[in-house]
């Protein structure tokens, strides 16, 4: 496939011209990326956790942390694939003075995906030191594996997202896409309890969703629940990334190369 | 090699339904500064962005260095210095240059010393550290002629490149072009000045509705389609009051809004009879090339503009 003709260096360009903005105001944006989730984690784990006990067999402080690891790769990678780069693409034209020199769109579009992944990577490391710290971690063995997974939800986030700002005619559209989508992952993909809790429909309404399978996934490595299936999971999150980049370097051609 | 550097046969662009580009054809010899003249909406900027692969070609030939337009390995030959200002605000002077230099894949040292080259050629060595957002519009045009430079292209494409800039702004920008082209480069440009045209441009193409309306050397194109001397004249009661003045004499007469033209092979005898009335306001000047511009493509006000 025509979008799937990337050469390395080109995404890698992209990548780095966004790294470098971050590393500017890296400090500031490290602090957010601590700071908020030691506020969840510290409110809801503990408070909340306090008359909860156990969730699925498990400390909720741990049930907890894992969720909100996944939900904050989503929240991260959403955010940067929205704003930050229709930014890039319709306010500062940076696409369009890359477009002149040898890099094609697609290559842009999977330079934004990896940094966009990237920035869940950065913050769901923030949280998984707070995480330890506040003992939502129980399997040191296999929980740094939740690292690479937390890359791979990040793809799967931004890829969708970036089709949504190829096509988005401001920042207000941005709107529906969280009510509409990221919203509704995030009270009922198994971030703060079950999945099993919820009706028969909505329990297989989830299993689409990409959310759940990070769940599914990051859970079990930091806690002392079974993993089951990690290689459906794995696979529906590559689709996701998959499907979405291609979606995406369709649709910002179709709006820049006009 | 063909001796051209881009060639254009037979080039369409439709764009919903609504021809833009209506079929042309010319080729830009490797060394020129070639222009391409329009009113708005002429159709510039579109034949600029199918050049550059922005813009896919509906119909027709369309090479850069013999490579179909669409072939944007070619890029690392071609510097761009769009109308808009696209430079990262993030960034400051020196670091835009060398991000710009990575899209390239250009090794780090040999970017960096070719950044002292451009900030000097652009007078912004003092600037390097500078942030974007503190410099002047002129500095920010020149940080982008040398952020095209950065690859040390064979073509240079230019979109208006001194629009909006103040005329000490422009003249440096000339002649950082001219010694662009000194140094073997091929330029090309889009601008509705038409002194910036005749000022650079080698060759050139006034383009109207998708059409080209003639091309070639700007002395030519004067020689060709307009008499040597204008006198442009305000004041005249009104079309027979302008009439009358040039009666019995050789002259073209033609106005926008309550300025006349009058062109003549000789307009010396207009000039004395100019003088002998002092409610006119007029100046007697050689034709230039906005005379050519104004006769091809209409004096009337366009829409779009």
């Amino acid at each position: 496939m025509k979008a799937f003709n990337l050469i390395p260096n080109h995404v890698l360009a992209v990548w780095r011209r966004n790294f470098l903005v971050w590393k500017k105001l890296a400090a500031v944006s490290m602090l957010g990326n601590f700071g908020d989730p030691f506020l969840y984690l510290l409110g809801l784990g503990y408070g909340l956790g306090h008359y909860i006990g156990e969730m699925g067999g498990i400390p909720y402080m741990a049930f907890l942390a894992s969720g909100i690891l996944c939900s904050s790769a989503m929240n991260t990678a959403t955010f940067e694939a929205l704003y930050s780069a229709f930014t890039r693409m319709n306010q500062q034209g940076t696409w369009e003075s890359i477009l002149a020199t040898p890099i094609r769109i697609q290559e842009i579009i999977a330079g934004e995906q990896m940094w966009a992944a990237t920035k869940s990577l950065i913050s769901g490391t923030a949280i998984f030191i707070v995480a330890g710290l506040l003992g939502g971690i129980q399997q040191w063995d296999t929980a740094l594996l939740a690292l690479p997974v937390i890359f791979l939800t990040g793809l799967a986030f931004a890829g969708p997202a970036l089709a949504i700002c190829a096509i988005s005619p401001s920042y207000d559209f941005f709107l529906y896409y969280f009510t509409l989508a990221v919203t509704p992952m995030f009270l009922f993909c198994g971030v703060f309890y079950p999945l099993d809790t919820l009706p028969a429909f909505a329990q297989l309404l989830a299993q689409v969703l990409p959310l759940t399978h990070a769940v599914a996934l990051i859970r079990p490595l930091l806690t002392e629940m079974p993993l089951t299936m990690p290689w459906l999971h794995v696979s529906v999150l590559a689709l996701y990334a998959a499907a979405g980049f291609t979606l995406a370097a369709h649709l910002a051609a179709r709006r820049l190369l006009r | 090699m063909t001796g051209a550097v881009v060639r254009a046969k037979g080039v369409r662009k439709t764009f919903e339904n609504r021809e833009v580009i209506c079929g042309v054809d010319f080729d830009i010899r490797a060394g020129i500064c070639f222009g391409i003249l329009g009113p708005n909406g002429a159709g510039k900027t579109t034949l600029m962005r199918m050049l550059l692969g922005l813009s896919p070609v509906t119909e027709g030939d369309y090479t850069l260095f013999d490579q179909p337009v669409s072939e944007t390995s070619v890029h690392s030959r071609v510097g761009v210095v769009p109308q808009q200002d696209n430079l990262d605000p993030d960034f400051s002077v020196s670091l835009n240059l060398k991000v710009y230099a990575g899209y390239f894949g250009i090794a780090v040292a040999e970017a960096e010393s070719r950044i002292i080259e451009l900030l000097d050629f652009a007078a912004l060595s003092a600037r390097g550290n500078d942030q974007v957002s503190t410099l002047s519009g002129g500095m920010r045009r020149r940080l982008m002629v040398a952020r095209a430079l950065i690859n040390n292209p064979d073509l240079i494409v230019l979109d208006e490149p001194s629009t909006g800039l103040d005329p000490q702004a422009r003249h440096l920008i000339w002649q950082r072009l001219r010694s662009l082209k000194k140094q073997g480069k091929t330029l090309i440009l889009t601008t509705h000045y038409m002194e910036e045209a005749a000022e650079l441009c080698d060759e050139l193409i006034i383009l109207d509705h998708g059409k080209i309306l003639t091309s070639g050397a700007p002395r030519a194109l004067i020689a060709e389609h307009v008499e040597p001397e204008v006198v442009a004249i305000r004041g005249l009661s009104n079309e027979l009051d302008a009439v009358e003045l040039c009666e019995g004499l050789d002259i073209r007469l033609d106005h926008v809004g309550d300025t006349w033209f009058c062109y003549g092979i000789d307009a010396r005898p207009l000039v004395a009879r100019c003088s002998e009335r002092s409610e006119l306001i007029f100046i007697h000047r050689p034709a230039s090339l906005e005379d050519v511009f104004l006769k091809l493509t209409g004096r009337d006000m366009r829409e779009e503009a």
